[in-house]
């Protein structure tokens, strides 16, 4: 049987609805109220954006939300998605001092949402483009976190910035990939609005390398930013892929985002296969909009699950079913649709994968979600730009200070330079690589980014204070904040 | 259990917690809904000549989410007929024999100032009290306040009041003076019972930034309000100390200003207070706050040994001395309990912007910090040789003994600056040289 809609409309807005509500302005203040402003505050070296967010909050505190808005977006032209999607328990909220006096952190992301809708639905902008323009362009291949970032950052610098998007319309992910009960599209169409209003150029529906060459870019522009992004699922590479209800879980969340939700279809009993984030989404999404049973299928055990904890959590809540150390061997059909999956059990020895012989079974599905990672840009990257160093998993090789490549005026950031990482680096990495443009432009070396709430430290930072360091230490953060900041 | 009954200047209260003259004591409803609550007495809202009051009233001072952290109001004295107040005061007073009724009042002139007390005394008051205080509205007709600031105005009336007067008398003093102990040392002179202060303060709490007209609003004008609440403790506590320790004054006090919590009671009675008037905290939260009240200075009188409120009266008044009497060779510093830190640095930028800049941040490498702390985030550490002892950082810090302040032995005796004056005027020692 094909798959078909199975909510009416009434019931699928309410199941997907936004699962934190956003606060009303006496919630937002009793809760701006909780943040006890520390200098030189642990929750903005958290971000990678490097909000000032013990300044946004005492903004809120003190009713000034526009204000707010204004120091969120200046740091983070997505602050609006990033306060629906950041993994705040692991980014600003479990650094937040708050979080060590009383186990309970300040809700800086949903106050963070506060203020960005305080802005966007009284349609005040708080960030303006200089109207002296350097006269340099710079094309942007890919409208996404990586790709907006850098073209706003670059925008308010004073250049002039063309973002090409493949798709319709802008904003990648944020706009077609995130769970819909985190973030309606609607906030990534805003965000790509305010960007618009900053000067930035859009190309929606040009594609790079088929609708105009790169070789045309180079002529027309001065740089060239690649935030292409990753590519979709690859291959389970077992019998019955092909059938039409076996599905990429971003193809499945984009067309929860691009119809309406009482007419996307979902199987009665829906199979996830992976153990990231995304499988969370997807099951999630499942299962709110109607499918009677949905499981999570792993290959490995729960504890070498890349999703989240919390995320994790909340499959459990909307009554998803986790299928451990099980892999699928071949999915079943019968009239050409999906009637089952045959599942092998596996075991680990050393961290290999074994598939244990004579344990396969059967699990009845009638639709199969494919959410095992995505594939590197390498295929893409090499055909348009030949010469350019990629590193042996397809990433792109770049400075990380100035996300300049081996090309001199090609940049990148985001998910292709990064191997795929969450929407607030790509954001932070394509930041940074329009401050590297902009030197190079100015023919001037980068320095970090200075810290609105370390300024006041007088003179030069003393040797062994702390303040020598520099504001982000990746590799110390990558080690920290693996265990969930522990 | 503490004996927590009390005796002031001759009236008699089960326990020290009287609900202060003002919006809870206006009607006899009002007094027996207290004293069934546990209010050991009730000073009734001041009686005089009737008034028409205004609308609106009230305003507050907000402190993030905290509400009415100070208060001010414009209403006046009793607007019901002497008549009415008089006859509830007797209703009352017949049901509730040994709780205390004090019949707070404003009049003007000699002979309705006698006929007031008269009628006082015959509805069976247990005292007076004589509003001095009010700062607004009566004082612009030469009453209230406008009486409390003048001490021979104040004597005078005083005077009148104790020609007639068989139960005791409390002189309700304003703050809206320069020294409070003039105005004590008056009604002293004119042989007054007690005391009570402090009336409220002259105060404006907040302007609307859109209409520009201070609340409370009355159609587009506002007036000086009388200031009270929670943020006029300590304004307070200073008055009723200063009249405490005056050797001219020593009355019996009632005291008045911001009490909340038994712990705000127990300060004003260490510092001379007999009884405590309470009001802004019931119109925040209702007469039920005397429960806790009540247990909690008998727990603490317990946990202390005392066996009655009597004995913690004034305890601390000596402490408080002049300046020039304190040890300049007395030093405390900060000390950091790095277990307890949780690296808001709040410690800090107190220290280097507001204050001496005596701590310093540090690679926190070494320190075994608590969880959620970002790695290598600088973390603060106490100079010592810098640190002055000034309490900031321990008074910034949001973890409870987080900072400590600690004494530290400086091996030199005991010195005031009336000894330093005297030891260098001797020539036996060189001035200090100034801090560089």
């Amino acid at each position: 049987m094909p798959i078909s809609p199975r909510l009416d409309a009434a019931t699928a807005a309410a199941n997907l609805a936004d699962y934190k509500p956003a606060y009303n302005a006496q919630e937002a203040l009793i809760e701006a109220n909780r943040c006890i402003f520390c200098f030189d505050a642990p929750c903005i070296q958290a971000c990678p954006t490097g909000i000032d967010i013990p300044s946004f909050i005492k903004k809120i505190a003190t009713g000034n939300p526009t204000g707010a808005a204004r120091a969120i977006l200046s740091a983070n032209i997505l602050g609006a998605s990033c306060a629906r999607v950041c993994p705040t328990q692991v980014l600003c909220e479990g650094a937040c001092v708050v979080l060590d006096r009383e186990g309970d952190p300040v809700k800086i992301g949903r106050l963070q949402r506060y203020a960005t809708d305080y802005v966007t639905e009284k349609k005040i902008s708080v960030l303006k483009a200089p109207a002296k323009k350097s006269g340099k362009r710079i094309a942007i291949i890919g409208g996404g976190p990586a790709g907006l970032g850098c073209a706003a950052e670059l925008a308010q610098l004073g250049h002039s910035p063309v973002v090409f998007e493949k798709k319709s319309q802008a904003g990648g992910l944020n706009t077609y990939g995130i769970a819909y009960y985190k973030m309606a599209p609607q906030v990534s169409l805003d965000e790509v609005e305010m960007i618009k209003s900053l000067g930035v150029e859009f190309r929606c529906g040009a594609e790079v390398g088929k609708d105009i060459i790169v070789a045309q870019l180079e002529k027309d522009f001065d740089v060239i930013f690649v935030a292409v992004g990753l590519s979709g699922s690859p291959k389970l590479g077992i019998p019955g892929e092909d059938l039409p209800e076996v599905v990429d879980a971003l193809k499945f969340i984009e067309e929860i985002h691009s119809n309406p939700l009482h007419q996307v279809a979902v199987g009665e009993r829906v199979a996830v296969i992976g153990g990231g984030n995304t499988a969370i989404d997807a099951v999630t999404q499942a299962k709110r909009l109607g499918a009677r049973d949905a499981a999570i299928v792993y290959r490995r055990a729960q504890s070498d699950m890349s999703a989240y904890e919390f995320e994790q959590e909340l499959a459990g809540t909307d009554g998803a079913r986790f299928m451990f150390n099980v892999v699928p061997v071949e999915v079943l059909s019968s009239g050409g649709h999906v009637t089952g999956l045959k599942l092998a059990r596996t075991a680990s020895t050393n961290g290999k994968l074994q598939i244990l012989p004579g344990t396969e079974f059967v699990e009845p599905f009638d639709m199969v979600i494919k959410a095992i990672g995505e594939e590197k840009q390498a295929g893409l990257l090499k055909k348009l730009f030949p010469g350019l160093e990629l590193d042996s998993r397809g990433v792109v090789v770049r400075n990380a200070d100035t996300g300049q490549t081996n090309l001199p005026k090609v940049f990148t950031g985001g998910d292709c330079a990064n191997g795929g990482r969450e929407v607030v680096n790509a954001v932070a990495e394509g930041k940074k690589a329009a401050r590297g443009i902009h030197a190079m432009f100015a023919n001037e070396k980068i320095s970090g980014p200075v810290q609105a709430s370390r300024l006041g430290v007088k003179g030069a930072p003393p040797i062994g204070s702390g303040f020598d360091k520099p504001i982000r230490v990746p590799e110390l953060e990558e080690e920290y904040f693996k265990n969930g900041g522990k | 259990m503490a004996d927590l009954s009390i005796n002031c200047a001759g009236i008699k209260s089960p326990n020290p917690f009287w609900v202060a003259s003002g919006p809870p004591a206006n009607t006899g409803y009002q007094a027996e809904r207290a004293f069934d609550a546990g209010w050991g007495g009730v000073v009734w809202k001041t009686i005089g000549d009737p008034i028409v009051n205004v609308s609106s009233r009230y305003s507050a001072l907000n402190l993030g989410q905290s509400r009415m952290v100070g208060f001010n109001n414009i209403e006046l004295i009793s607007d019901r007929s002497p008549e009415t107040n008089f006859r509830e005061i007797a209703e009352v007073k017949k049901r509730w024999p040994n709780h205390a009724v004090i019949a707070s009042l404003m009049v003007d002139t000699r002979e309705r100032w006698h006929e007031f007390v008269k009628r006082s005394e015959d509805a069976g008051a247990d005292g007076i009290e004589l509003n001095f205080g009010c700062p607004h509205g009566m004082c612009e007709r030469g009453m209230g306040s406008a009486v409390g600031q003048r001490p021979e105005v104040a004597e005078t009336i005083v005077g009148w009041v104790m020609e007639v007067a068989k139960i005791p008398v409390l002189t309700k003093l304003t703050p809206n003076i320069t020294d409070v102990t003039y105005a004590a040392r008056a009604a002293k002179r004119a042989k007054s019972n007690g005391i009570s202060l402090i009336n409220t303060i002259n105060s404006i709490t907040q302007v609307n930034l859109d209409n520009f007209c201070p609340e409370p609003f009355v159609a587009g004008k506002s007036s000086h309000g009388g200031y009270c609440g929670p943020a006029v403790k300590p304004i307070a506590l200073n008055m009723v100390q200063s009249c405490a320790a005056d050797p001219e004054v020593q009355l019996p006090i009632s005291g008045i200003g911001g009490i909340t919590t038994w712990r705000d009671a127990a300060e004003f009675i260490a510092l001379g207070s007999t009884s405590v008037q309470v009001c802004t905290a019931i119109m925040h939260y209702g007469f039920r706050i005397v429960e806790d009240m009540c247990e909690g200075l008998s727990d603490y009188l317990d946990s202390k040994g005392m066996k009655s409120v009597n004995e913690l009266i004034g305890k601390a008044v000596p402490t408080l001395q002049k300046w020039e009497t304190l040890d300049l060779h007395y030093k405390r510093i900060a000390s950091i309990n790095y277990d307890k830190c949780i690296g808001c640095n709040l410690c800090y930028i107190a220290c280097e912007d507001g204050a001496h800049q005596a701590i310093a941040l540090i690679n926190p490498n070494g320190h075994g910090l608590g969880p959620g702390r970002v790695p290598g985030k600088p973390i603060p550490e106490i100079k010592e040789h810098e640190c002055v002892g000034c309490n900031l950082c321990s008074l910034v810090c949001p973890v409870d003994d987080c900072i400590t302040m600690v004494s530290v032995d400086t091996k030199r005796a005991k010195m005031s600056w009336s000894d330093y004056q005297a030891k260098v005027s001797r020539g036996e020692m060189k001035p200090i040289p100034p801090h560089p």
